[in-house]
């Protein structure tokens, strides 16, 4: 069993609920117990740090010293790729300077916390390839994603820049998705948006460029006959499928790609219901659109 | 540097050759070149076309990583072909052939060369790339401080490649988009004391539909960016300025969105999102969701809602109820809140001019490092 500090995020707990329930019932059968950091608050997603960086850093400090508060648990995880950007990027600063981190611990300080340098901040899918083991987790299926073809989407947060998340050739972190899909016997599909951007940056500042962005991806996946993606972003979840009906007029095409949370995708793989992970929740439903007839998964989802 | 001894080896290059005049469609080309390993992905096309084919078409001068002409992209990144050993390209192509095709976003003039003047040259243009005197001119030197000079030389790096250019993702789908090496230009003028005119340059940029709220945060350009010049994290400096320095609130909800985001933080320790759109588009209180401008986006929005609705996806309880944190720690949060935003200058770390402290060896200490100081950024001559 492995224990960590695990920060859901805000939009797992908001506009994609689906997202933290699935995650919920997916650990357990990989034997990671998440002890939920409540007292945490949002990462800023950049936004805070546009405004104010110090203010993002010292936030984005208190919940890491949070997380190492959190008895025998071997590190933080998140199930969002903009929490991990964001986070990252203020570690980068405090793990920087030892004059910096006294700094903002000193705000800290009043509540009797403060960050020591050097936490170990993963996203579920970093976990599953580097602490679970892609060979760990094959062992687990119990149905196969066989047939079905899956298109990754990373979101910017999680592949770049590529030093302060620590990819390289040891640590393929942008190509974790494909990797995952393929121990889950799903085939992957490349199409030309899998690590672009989803637009809902700018959803209010330029709606039109901004769905212009998810219409193009979703079209681009539609084209290289992707049955579905998966992302680790609610974020882009957000843009994907909740605006896939104005993605579709923005683009003028008719799209119809349904859009699964990494921990749906795993979900189906170890067994669980699509119900059960939500998926009837999406806008576009994976179980109407897919042709799961030719998949393993199809008798569940049917 | 035992690399430099490295006998020369068999490269083989995949070019993307094409000539608008020819009506002809873009084709690949692939020669096998022989150089040293440590040579650059340059001096490999400059042997082809000596060899092998005259006609390929490559912009390049110095040779050294300074001039900026030879942006192109290699294995699908964009780089400068004389800043890319042969050797690492090859690791990073996918079958051992390196692809080398002309940049993004720009069109192609001849295979490898795009027109820089239709697109970057006019960008860099647009933010007016020259200091504006504040007046009376001084009868000797203008006195700047130390600091503020030494945070502009990381947007002075800028060579004008056009590396950025080439992948940036807003761009690609709204090509008037100003963009990130000409914003990255702005903010070498916002930044620069000597300059008369922050104001109103930053009332331009924030108020332009395809300024710099226009930017999706995708960091694709400070990946792309050969000299570290991290145009985003200079955008983000624009509407940090323009936002809490100079009270500009724009047109396009950019600084709404950050002031709502921000507030809704501090409220509630986590973001409601039902909350936050309409406030992005009305206005940063309760009741922006009741401004006109509100109300036409959710119109506009209504069938993404409904089928949210629909679905049980967002119930009408969750979505006006905001979820919260325990009032203790929301208390916390929110004296963080009140102690850095009342302090009277930000204080901000850029790590561009500090570096990493504990990275460097001992032995190391002392050449050339600035030190580990946090730079404040001077709210000075900021109105109000």
């Amino acid at each position: 069993m492995m224990r960590v500090a695990y920060w859901p995020g805000c939009v797992s707990r908001g506009f994609t609920p689906e997202l933290h329930g699935s995650m919920a019932k997916v650990a357990p059968l990989l034997d990671i117990e998440l002890v939920e950091l409540d007292r945490a608050c949002c990462t800023g997603a950049g936004v805070i740090a546009e405004h104010n960086q110090e203010l993002a850093d010292t936030l984005n400090a208190r919940t890491f010293a949070l997380a190492q508060q959190v008895e025998g648990a071997e590190m933080m995880m998140n199930i969002c790729s903009t929490c991990q950007g964001a986070q990252s990027e203020c570690q980068e600063r405090l793990d920087a300077s030892a004059e910096y981190r006294a700094h903002v611990n000193e705000t800290i300080a009043g509540e009797g916390l403060a960050y020591e340098k050097g936490l170990a901040n993963k996203n579920f899918l970093w976990l599953l390839v580097e602490e679970i083991g892609l060979e760990e987790l094959r062992s687990r299926v119990k149905r196969p994603l066989t047939n079905l073809k899956v298109g990754p989407f990373y979101g910017c947060y999680i592949v770049r820049p590529r030093n302060r998340l620590g990819i390289d050739a040891e640590h393929p972190r942008d190509h974790y998705l494909h990797d995952v899909i393929e121990a889950l016997g799903g085939s992957v599909i490349e199409y030309a948006g899998v690590r672009k951007c989803c637009g809902f940056p700018i959803i209010t500042m330029n709606k039109e460029a901004s769905l212009k962005q998810a219409g193009r991806h979703l079209g681009d996946a539609v084209d290289a006959e992707a049955d579905c993606l998966v992302t680790p972003c609610p974020l882009c979840h957000l843009n994907l499928d909740l605006q896939q009906p104005l993605a579709e007029r923005a683009v003028g095409r008719q799209l119809q790609m349904p859009v699964l949370h990494l921990p749906q995708l795993v979900g189906l793989a170890l067994g669980l219901e699509p119900k059960e992970l939500g998926l009837t929740r999406h806008v576009v439903r994976p179980a109407a659109v897919i042709d799961w007839s030719t998949s393993v998964v199809g008798a569940a989802a049917a | 540097m035992a690399d430099t001894h490295r006998p020369p080896e068999e490269f083989t290059l995949r070019m993307l050759r094409y000539d608008p005049e020819s009506g002809e469609a873009p084709y690949w080309d692939e020669h096998t070149i022989t150089l040293e390993p440590h040579r650059s992905v340059l001096e490999g096309i400059l042997q082809a076309r000596a060899r092998f084919d005259g006609s390929i078409g490559i912009r390049c001068s110095c040779r050294a990583a300074i001039c900026g002409s030879c942006g192109v992209r290699i294995n699908g990144e964009p780089g400068l072909a004389c800043h890319t050993h042969l050797d690492h390209a090859r690791d990073s192509a996918t079958d051992g052939v390196i692809e080398i095709e002309p940049m993004g976003n720009m069109p192609v003039i001849k295979d490898l060369i795009v027109d820089m003047d239709a697109v970057h040259w006019k960008k860099v243009q647009r933010v007016t790339p020259w200091l504006i005197a504040k007046q009376p001119v001084p009868e000797r030197e203008y006195l700047a401080s130390h600091e503020s000079m030494v945070d502009i030389t990381q947007t002075m790096a800028c060579i004008q490649c056009g590396a950025c250019v080439s992948d940036c993702l807003a761009m690609e789908v709204d090509p008037g988009f100003i963009g990130p090496a000409a914003l990255a230009k702005a903010y070498r003028f916002v930044g620069d004391p000597r300059d008369a005119e922050h104001d109103a340059r930053l009332r331009d940029l924030a108020h332009d539909p395809q300024g710099i709220y226009d930017c999706t945060h995708c960091f694709k350009c400070v990946e792309a960016c050969p000299k570290d010049v991290n145009p985003m994290g200079q955008i983000m400096r624009l509407r940090r300025i323009a936002g809490s320095d100079f009270k500009i609130v724009d047109k396009n909800n950019g600084e709404r969105h950050e002031a709502a985001f921000t507030t809704l933080v501090r409220d509630h320790g986590l973001l409601w999102e039902a909350e936050l759109l309409p406030r992005s588009y009305g206005g940063n209180s309760r009741w922006g969701k009741f401004s006109p401008r509100a109300g036409k986006e959710l119109i506009s929005s209504l069938p993404a809602i409904l089928k949210a609705l629909a679905r049980g996806k967002v119930t009408a309880m969750g979505a006006l109820k905001p979820h919260k944190i325990p009032k203790r720690d929301l208390e916390s949060v929110r004296s963080i809140y009140d102690r850095i935003e009342g302090r009277e200058e930000r204080y901000e770390l850029n790590l561009y001019v500090t570096g990493h402290d504990e990275e460097e060896p001992t032995a190391a200490a002392g050449a050339g490092s600035a030190g580990s100081a946090p730079t404040t950024t001077s709210t000075e001559g900021s109105p109000g």
